[in-house]
């Protein structure tokens, strides 16, 4: 893993000294070239493993980045309606990843989403306490956050 | 410069502003430290990340506009990061959900 992307930096330089620039964008296009070729020839180096993986991250930015879109606007929802009327609640979810990123990252990314906010994790290392703002079905959170980010954090790390 | 960049630049700037401004009155509004981080800690990295976003647009220096999305990336890591710290650190001081609380998992592990 780590060392194809290694080669796919070299790749991106070996571009840029064959193009005689190395300019940030043609560095760019150069590593975008590389993986290019190594996915051509990912069944020879098993580069299929690199390139899903990179995906799966990218996949997992992107749903972080529009988690927090999503979360800005229904808090700017419930901000700005006359009457504030909610149930917030803390509740336990019990962590299915273990290790001390996973959980850093799942976290960071609970804190970021629609109503909900990291408060604390036990110290087995096996529940986040998060803190909801509207928690009418604490077990409907629970499988959201299930089926949505520990998965695609599991996809991308495991 | 380009009036379509002009265009963009001012869109986003103003949507930025606009979500700091409703993490302000999210401040003001809610009723206890933990319903407030919410406001402060969503809507306030959106604003300020899409401040900087417009200013990445707005420079056309290469320098500016890689330590603009630098910026962003360290909003985006350490709002969440704060705003738990800080949940956190009011639970341990022994502040209390407000009466609204439904269910209050964490203070049942503890007693």
């Amino acid at each position: 893993m780590t060392s194809l992307f290694l080669i796919n930096i070299l790749l991106a330089l070996a571009w840029g000294a064959v193009t005689g620039s190395f300019a940030e964008v043609n560095l760019l296009f150069g590593f975008v070239l590389g993986a290019g070729a190594l996915y051509i020839i990912r069944e020879q180096v098993g580069t299929r493993g690199y390139l899903t993986r990179t995906w799966q991250v990218v996949s997992l930015a992107l749903l972080f980045l529009y988690e927090l879109v999503l979360s800005a606007l229904r808090v700017a929802g419930i901000v700005l309606r006359p009457k504030i009327v909610l149930q917030p609640g803390i509740i336990a979810y019990p962590l299915t990843v273990d290790r001390d990123f996973e959980i850093t990252m799942l976290a960071n990314l609970i804190t970021l989403t629609p109503g909900t906010l990291s408060v604390d994790v036990s110290d087995d290392r096996k529940t986040l306490y998060v803190h909801c703002i509207d928690v009418p079905e604490p077990q409907a959170t629970i499988d959201d956050i299930k089926n949505g980010f520990e998965r695609k954090i599991l996809e991308a790390f495991r | 410069m380009n009036p379509v960049y002009e265009i963009i630049v001012g869109i986003v700037l103003v949507t930025g502003s606009i979500f700091a401004l409703i993490a302000s009155i999210g401040l003001l509004r809610l009723k206890d430290v933990y319903m407030r981080m919410h406001a402060g800690s969503k809507a306030g990295t959106l604003g300020s990340g899409l401040m900087l976003v417009a200013l990445a647009v707005h420079a056309h220096q290469i320098d500016v506009i890689t330590r603009a999305f630098a910026g962003v990336v360290f909003f985006l890591l350490t709002a969440p990061v704060a705003a738990h710290l800080l949940a956190k650190a009011a639970y341990e001081a022994g502040y209390r959900p407000c009466a609204d609380t439904k269910i209050d998992e964490m203070g049942k592990g503890s007693e």
